[in-house]
């Protein structure tokens, strides 16, 4: 019986590493438990050494890319999935490339999981200004993610980001981002972060930019789920815009059309003007 | 007057900003700013950084520099006869917001439109500044969208195209005679032009030279328009047929469809109906029908005689509705296109069906796990444990699928 520790900050490699030796020398699922950031306690933790690398076995590239994904996602089963879908793998070649098969599409569901994760931080981390003065502004944001997804997301801040310094904590895991280097930490509890007054001129943007008359709240709800509503600036809005939206729409409706306006008739006169120049 | 602070301008600004449909930040190059030496990255999927309670996404900063217009289209909220209140942000203004809300992470770029102010030119001068002041001083390697001003002159037009990702013009409405009636001084000839110009400048680029360097990118994400639906009395046949000359003609990316929706200080001209939403969404989904499915604009529109859109059932089911002759398939051996046919299967779908039955025979339990919408397909098709019998012919079959009578509204 092999226990296997995976650290919570670098599971990906340590997962990897561990499933060549384990695969390389024969060693059947049932054989191993995948021991996720010393989850399991002390109970469980007896010293096999993990066999050495003696065998390569190839695996397809599909099942590879699939496992980086995989490994991030929160179910404490994924790895040991993992494991035995590699398992299979040995004697049908060609396993990836059926899309029906019951534990694959369930592996391939935990992807689209982490995948919609990774693209909901993307999009729904909410920096706010640090004003510390120097050279490179620095901003810090708070985020809840679902899965463990801070460290494959992170890089992506860094490509888009990377003339400022910036932190995003979470619970999980903080990311930081300092003189171009991104490091990463333990999980924290939320920090205190300063006001930003851009976040008021952002909100002002969102009540704005929303059409009254179009009023669909599940496809927002679909697309913006209400567990990151509190880590969202401008979702504070939503219940008003929602509420005075039917209001706002009838007043358009009940304005009797205006006259209009004197500069009008001026600008039509130069414009009609104009036009008759040109024929 | 008293002077409109930037809070003030931006509500104004941007509540006439927000009936362009597009807010697309995808398609373009890859950039990014890991030298340190700027700000922002593009990464092909754009991202959506919020949503409205309208249900749309919030990917860009949309904005107008401008809502002052010399022109009086009917259906617009800014037309010259209009009351609403009026604004205009500085160029550093416009550049502030943008960098500031990107270093947030709220956008992932600017969409820049505005009234049109003096003449054309003019205007389509000042929206450059902007766009050289953002790429050029700030660095800035995020998105940028462009709306083109009809009648600005074509080396404007080609400029923008060297800052912008993307540049679109809307042709507005989906006749001619419309845009006579509703849009006076707009010229649907000129707007087609302009079209034309950026086609060209776009494959010019794209071209590699004698050298066998390629030209500075132009538009690298395309261009599109917009169509506004329901203003006028156009049926959703001319509409589509419209949409097809213009993706074949001008290469667009994407039309956008804009149901017409209620606008502060209307004018007399038009009725404050509900916005027709769900016309809008089956335009949409015909729009995709013709470009990824092989559908043609005859077969979609063939289904009622007075050329519009079925508004209970999707156009995909309408058609298989009206075709059962071709039905039911078998997804064990159908060819590509009689699968793409089926309501109920995506692209993805049918991709991975393709791929799964070189290995096995697929049954039912298989297609929903790849994705599938079997409540939709059951009826058109055959797979190894399943066949929909007298299903696929019922009398009753469509009732399956259209939404209970309703009482009328009042609207």
């Amino acid at each position: 019986m092999y226990t296997v520790p995976l650290p919570r900050i670098g599971t990906d490699i340590a997962w990897r590493d561990a499933a060549k030796r384990l695969i390389g020398a024969g060693v059947s699922p049932d054989q191993i438990l995948w021991d996720f950031d010393t989850e399991m306690g002390e109970l469980f933790a007896t010293a096999t050494p993990l066999p050495p690398v003696t065998r390569r076995i190839k695996a397809p590239q599909s099942f590879v890319e699939m496992a980086n994904w995989v490994v991030w996602h929160k179910d404490p089963q994924r790895f040991a999935r993992l494991y035995a879908l590699l398992w299979r793998l040995r004697h049908q070649p060609g396993l990836m490339q059926d899309r029906a098969d019951s534990e694959l599409a369930k592996l391939r569901h935990m992807e689209k999981g982490v995948h919609r994760c990774k693209h909901k931080m993307k999009a729904f981390v909410r920096f706010r200004d640090l004003r510390q003065g120097g050279d490179r502004r620095s901003f810090a944001a708070w985020f809840e993610p679902t899965h463990h997804t801070v460290e494959p997301t992170a890089p992506f801040f860094a490509r888009r980001f990377a003339d400022m310094d910036w932190m995003i904590a979470t619970p999980d895991v903080t990311a930081q981002f300092v003189d171009g280097n991104l490091s990463f930490h333990p999980g924290q509890p939320k920090p205190d972060l300063p006001e930003d007054a851009t976040e008021a001129l952002w909100g002002t943007y969102f009540c704005n930019i929303f059409n009254p008359a179009r009023l669909k709240v599940s496809a927002m709800t679909s697309e913006m789920p209400k567990k990151y509503w509190k880590n969202l600036p401008e979702a504070q809005h939503i219940q008003g815009l929602i509420a005075g939206a039917e209001a706002k729409v009838q007043q358009m409706r009940d304005t009797a059309p205006t006259l209009p306006p004197e500069r009008a008739a001026k600008i039509k006169r130069q414009l009609g003007g104009d036009q008759a120049d040109d024929s | 007057m008293a002077r409109l602070d930037l809070s003030q301008k931006l509500a104004i600004l941007s509540d006439a900003a927000r009936y362009d449909a597009s807010c697309a930040s995808s398609g373009t190059i890859r950039r990014d700013s890991r030298d340190g030496k700027g700000l922002g990255s593009t990464e092909g999927s754009g991202i959506c950084h919020a949503y409205a309670p309208d249900g749309r996404c919030i990917s860009l900063l949309k904005i107008l520099m401008t809502n002052f217009c010399i022109y009086d289209c009917a259906y617009c909220i800014n037309r010259v006869s209009s009351n609403v209140q009026r604004a205009r942000f500085s160029v550093d203004e416009v550049v502030q917001l943008t960098i500031e809300f990107y270093r947030r992470n709220y956008i992932e770029g600017l969409f820049l439109s505005s009234g049109i102010i003096q003449s054309p030119d003019k205007t389509m001068e000042d929206m450059l500044r902007i766009a050289k002041r953002l790429r050029e001083v700030e660095n800035f390697r995020g998105y940028i969208h462009l709306k083109s001003i009809p009648d600005a002159a074509p080396e404007l037009i080609e400029q923008a195209g060297l800052y912008a990702d993307r540049l679109s013009i809307n042709v507005e409405l989906p006749t001619d005679n419309s845009v006579k009636a509703y849009a006076p001084e707009k010229n649907p000839a000129t707007i087609r032009k302009a079209m034309g110009d950026v086609r060209a400048c776009k494959d010019v680029a794209g071209e590699r030279s004698y050298t066998g360097k390629r030209g500075k990118r132009f538009v690298p994400a395309g261009q599109s328009t917009q169509m506004i639906v329901g203003a006028d009395g156009s049926t959703d046949a001319t509409i589509l047929g419209q949409s097809t000359q213009l993706y074949g003609n001008y290469k667009l990316k994407r039309v956008y469809y804009s149901a017409f929706s209620p606008i502060p200080d209307a004018t007399a001209k038009l009725p404050l109906i509900k916005p027709p939403l769900v016309r809008e969404h089956r335009l949409y989904q015909a729009d995709w029908l013709l470009r990824f499915y092989g559908f043609g604009v005859d077969e979609i529109t063939a289904a009622r005689p007075d050329g519009n859109l079925d508004l209970e059932v999707d156009p995909k089911l309408a058609w298989a509705l009206q075709n059962r002759a071709q039905f039911p398939v078998d997804v064990n051996k159908g060819s590509k296109e009689m699968l793409l046919r089926i309501p109920g299967f995506g692209t993805r779908t049918v991709g991975r069906i393709l791929t799964t039955r070189r290995h096995r025979r697929l049954r039912y339990d298989d297609l929903l796990r790849m994705g599938a919408s079997l409540k939709k397909a059951q009826a058109f098709i055959t797979a190894q444990d399943w066949s929909p019998g007298g299903l696929t012919d019922s009398a009753n079959l469509r009732a399956r699928f259209a939404p209970p009578p309703e009482q009328l509204s009042l609207f």
